[in-house]
């Protein structure tokens, strides 16, 4: 073996472990960090569900009995829980579905056809991601005392289809347009009307973008505070985060059968995310590289 | 089988006009090829034939049937696209199947006709896949079969195989006009590859800027050019156009002297002659126009060279393979064989009769 390579064998051991594995190394100590303080409360809400109070203010840390699951027992016996976790996924799903249709119905026509005004149509969509919806609550309580609609779900899935309406519309609009219109043409070739193709050819090839969207909205809507706050009143037809409020009582507080409730609100979405990431990755990728 | 005319077409997308008034008749079981640069209007006049795109001009008739306002899929004729346009999330059996059923055809027609058409394209093995799990060759085969099955009058291909390479190519072709053959039906079909329409066409239509330069075979065009357009699109390489002066029956061409045609057309002053590689002899100084070697190509069985004459006009010549090289930069004379000449008025690039 020649000098040279010697040296260079020599060279590379003394760079020590640092500096081959240094950079790496160091993101991966940022990323780990980074899980722990973002999991660090989810395990604590977790934790604090299979807690009495007294434990949790004793031994907030501790790992708790995963058998005793009487704070979720309370929850849905003794409460209204179930009710509020029905009303969520009505709302929740109900505006999601309706967001899904009308969008991918505005963005196919705004992305396909050329007409008088679209350019206007997908700005005025547009306009509703940057202006928050909270700035007209008082036109819209006007509006839904008029429409007789207040203290009731279609209050609530209204505003979240609108709310849902703007990145569903520009996300589908945008691919859309990366989609090869002689697809389209192929089945006009074939006989189908505008309303088959919209709904047997492009819908299923927009279901990444669709995911995309329905879980960019899923997160907001499942955990709004603000709208059913304004406009719900009737404890029947509250949503989980509105409803979990009513454990904080003024005097004593069960934080306990709190935390099991929380626990139980934020699964469904946590599963859901789990079940749609990889579509969700796909989605991402597919609509940037053709 | 009815034949389709068109009369005074016309298309334009805003302001700019893409079809200048296009006459033409197809006659029943031709194949007819539209070819031209990009841009000439050929996959737009395709495109106006099968209803994807309005015209606003003129008529489009299929026998006695005007087309004005019949939906694509009602007017007799199926599309083969040129990025095969498969639907990509139903199998092969549903691509085809899709059509089919929006023609409310019975369940066991449906069936056999795939079967009918996945037979003859060797599509059976593959009936249940997805287009993504196929080769490009069995998309192109795929999206024939979708067309076939509709058992249209008429074909429309929109350059179906300029996204195959290159072995491919050359074998799909042999297939499209097999099947042509066998199945008989009138067959349109756009490309911009000249040796796709010279070897597939029944007539070749060339198009430039939105009208069609000429009609005909493949042996009329070669032979007879009409314009100067049409005699450089068909050949390879290209046919050389020489601007010449007559005098006294010799043609001159500036810094390269004089030739005698005797076969030229009478009382031509200035004219643009035509002039195919193969229609040059290498002759003795003097005998011919004067030009110099650029430029030297051997392919075996071919052997090109490119010679620059006194105008600077740069034209190729088929030599012998076999005689010894002419050296870059030496001085050659060239002089056309009889009969291998074409003649076009030098305004107008139109064909003068010999």
């Amino acid at each position: 073996m020649s000098v040279a390579a010697d040296e260079r064998h020599g060279d590379r051991g003394g760079r020590g472990i640092l500096s081959t594995y240094g950079r790496d190394g160091l993101i991966q100590i940022v990323l780990i960090a980074n899980s722990v303080i973002m999991l660090f409360p989810v395990v604590i809400m977790v934790f604090s569900g299979f807690k009495t109070n007294m434990e949790i203010f004793q031994a907030p840390f501790r790992i708790p009995d995963f058998t005793d699951i009487g704070n979720f027992v309370t929850m849905a016996t003794q409460t209204n829980f179930l009710r509020y976790l029905l009303n969520s996924l009505l709302v929740t799903g109900t505006a999601l579905l309706a967001t899904g249709i009308l969008g991918i119905m505005a963005a196919y026509a705004l992305a396909r056809y050329t007409f008088a005004g679209a350019s206007f149509i997908l700005l005025f969509f547009m306009s509703g991601l940057m202006l928050p919806l909270k700035l007209a609550v008082i036109p819209l309580f006007i509006l839904f005392r008029d429409l007789g609609i207040l203290d009731s779900y279609w209050a609530l899935i209204a505003i979240y289809t609108a709310m849902g309406l703007p990145s569903t519309v520009f996300i589908l609009t945008g691919f859309i347009r990366t989609l090869p219109s002689e697809l389209e043409d192929a089945a006009r070739m074939d006989g189908a009307s505008e309303a088959r193709i919209l709904w047997q050819i492009m819908l299923p090839l927009c279901r990444p973008a669709l995911v995309i969207a329905g879980i960019y909205n899923l997160v907001p809507i499942w955990n709004d505070f603000f709208f059913p706050l304004v406009f719900i009143q009737t404890d029947a037809l509250k949503t989980l985060p509105q409803g979990l409020t009513t454990f904080i009582g003024e005097y004593s507080t069960d934080y306990g059968a709190m935390f099991a409730g929380l626990t139980l609100a934020a699964a469904p979405i946590t599963l859901l995310y789990i079940a749609l990431s990889r579509q969700f990755i796909n989605g991402m990728t597919s609509g940037a590289v053709k | 089988m009815s034949r389709l005319t068109l009369r005074q077409v016309r298309k334009s997308f805003k302001q700019t006009e893409v079809l200048r008034g296009i006459d033409l008749e197809i006659a029943p079981g031709e194949l007819i090829v539209f070819v031209g640069p990009s841009g000439c209007g050929k996959s737009t006049l395709l495109r106006c034939i099968a209803g994807l795109e309005e015209i606003t001009g003129g008529d489009i008739a299929l026998g006695d049937r005007s087309l004005a306002g019949v939906a694509p899929s009602r007017r007799g004729m199926a599309m083969v696209f040129q990025s095969y346009a498969l639907y990509p999330h139903m199998d092969v059996r549903g691509n085809m199947a899709f059509g089919l059923k929006l023609m409310g055809l019975s369940s066991d027609e449906v069936e056999a006709r795939i079967a009918e058409a996945a037979r003859m394209l060797q599509l059976t093995p593959l009936l249940d896949r997805k287009p993504r799990e196929l080769s490009g060759g069995q998309r192109q085969r795929v999206a024939i079969g979708r067309a076939l099955v509709r058992q249209p009058e008429v074909f429309l291909l929109d350059e179906p195989l300029s996204n195959l390479d290159a072995a491919l190519r050359s074998e799909v072709r042999l297939e499209i006009a097999k099947l042509h053959e066998t199945i008989g039906g009138t067959t349109i079909y756009v490309t911009h590859d000249q040796v796709e329409a010279m070897t597939l066409a029944t007539r070749i239509v060339v198009m430039r800027d939105g009208r069609i330069e000429q009609v005909g075979t493949p042996r009329e065009l070669f032979e007879t050019p009409a314009n100067t357009f049409v005699g450089t699109f068909i050949g390879s390489p290209r046919m050389a156009l020489l601007k010449a002066r007559a005098e006294g029956g010799r043609f001159g061409i500036e810094g390269s002297g004089d030739v005698a045609l005797p076969d030229a057309p009478g009382g031509a002053r200035a004219l643009t002659l035509g002039v195919r590689p193969d229609a040059f002899e290498v002759v003795p100084e003097g005998q011919g126009w004067g030009a110099d070697v650029v430029y030297t190509e051997y392919l075996g069985t071919d052997a090109f060279l490119y010679a620059r004459l006194g105008d600077g006009t740069l034209l190729s010549v088929r030599t012998d393979p076999a005689a010894p090289e002419h050296a870059t930069g030496s001085r050659i004379a060239l002089r056309p064989r009889a009969g291998g000449l074409h003649y076009f008025d030098q305004d107008t690039g139109h064909r003068l009769a010999a």
